[in-house]
């Protein structure tokens, strides 16, 4: 098809990176939507559920985010 | 940058980290120049900033003793996205943020600050006893819960906030990337034979500047989180309870 000189060279790691960025996904995703959902209830309860929304997403995140380290490291 | 001329550890990105700090420090002093109880439109841009930093992150999270804190997180959030916004604008058109060293460095900083607070208040012993054991576990979950503790309060957290920035603005810069280079290679491709590739990288390109869009929000969104957690860090360091 497309007359490149190019060979697409790269790790499998990158798919069980893909995988492992489903559930943080639907984590952060769940997380937020409680806030949203939460302060649309209450709204002077805001800056309390940012706190432990705040918490709850970088403890979330954090798988994510090993898998990215891992994705660098594990060859 | 010009080798034998400065020691070999000052590259492009030192000199660009150094330049933005100077800036940040810079555009600070001339907000805080001659203020007045009527403020000029340039004192206003600045508290708009300045109240942003102190309402929403700093008061917010650490509630009514943020004072001495304030400067820091006034600090960190400027040169975190001065330094992530580097990526977006001309001169430089990387961010510095991108370069793994200087997201540990910044990390560094603010672990050394959340611990060191806690230890203050509560001594190195009550510190670690603080925030590895919480309050109403039963007794033998402790065996379990101290490691856990320990490992996710003083070892990833820092981790965490160095590798989610940097990934963040290494992925986006790397996305933006490929668009404006695979554009590039379709175009230049097309054009002996194929229109339909130049089509398709005039697309390409069009696109490049949605994905530049939501760089510039990334960019801002990151150096809140990254603000907003270290003053969460050490909030829970100066918790009472828990």
């Amino acid at each position: 098809m497309i007359p490149l000189d190019i060979a697409i060279t790269g790790s499998i790691n990158l798919i069980g990176y893909a995988l492992a960025t489903l559930g943080p996904a639907l984590g952060v995703a769940w997380i937020f939507a409680s806030v949203i959902n939460g302060t649309a209830r209450q709204p002077e309860a805001r800056g309390a559920m940012m706190g432990t929304a705040f918490i709850g997403f970088a403890v979330v995140e954090a798988l994510a985010i090993f898998a990215l380290a891992l994705f660098f490291v594990v060859l | 940058m010009w080798p034998g001329v400065l020691p070999d550890w000052i590259t492009g990105f030192t000199v660009q980290a150094i330049l933005v700090a100077i800036f940040c420090i810079g555009i600070w002093l001339w907000f805080a120049n001659k203020q007045t109880v009527v403020p000029s439109k340039k004192q206003f841009l600045g508290e708009l900033g300045y109240n942003l930093i102190r309402n929403t992150i700093a008061r917010d999270v650490l509630a009514e003793n943020f004072r001495p804190y304030l400067p820091y997180l006034l600090a960190l959030a400027s040169f975190v996205i001065v330094n992530n916004l580097c990526g977006e604008f001309f001169l430089f058109m990387f961010p510095t943020t991108a370069k793994i060293g200087y997201v540990y460095g910044l990390a560094l900083l603010s672990w050394i600050l959340y611990n060191s607070v806690g230890i203050r208040k509560y001594g190195f012993f009550g510190y670690l006893k603080h925030s590895t054991m919480p309050a109403g576990v039963p007794g033998p979950l402790y065996i379990l819960i101290i490691p856990l503790e320990f490992l996710s309060n003083i070892i990833v957290r820092p981790v965490t906030l160095a590798l989610r920035l940097f990934g963040n603005m290494f992925a986006g810069h790397l996305v933006v990337l490929v668009v404006v280079l695979g554009g590039t290679l379709l175009i230049e491709n097309g054009m002996k034979s194929n229109l339909g590739l130049v089509a398709a990288g005039v697309g390409s390109f069009l696109f490049s500047f949605a994905i530049f869009a939501l760089e510039l929000l990334v960019a801002c969104i990151q150096a809140y989180i990254f603000t907003i957690l270290t003053a969460q860090y050490v909030s829970s360091s100066l918790a009472e309870e828990h």
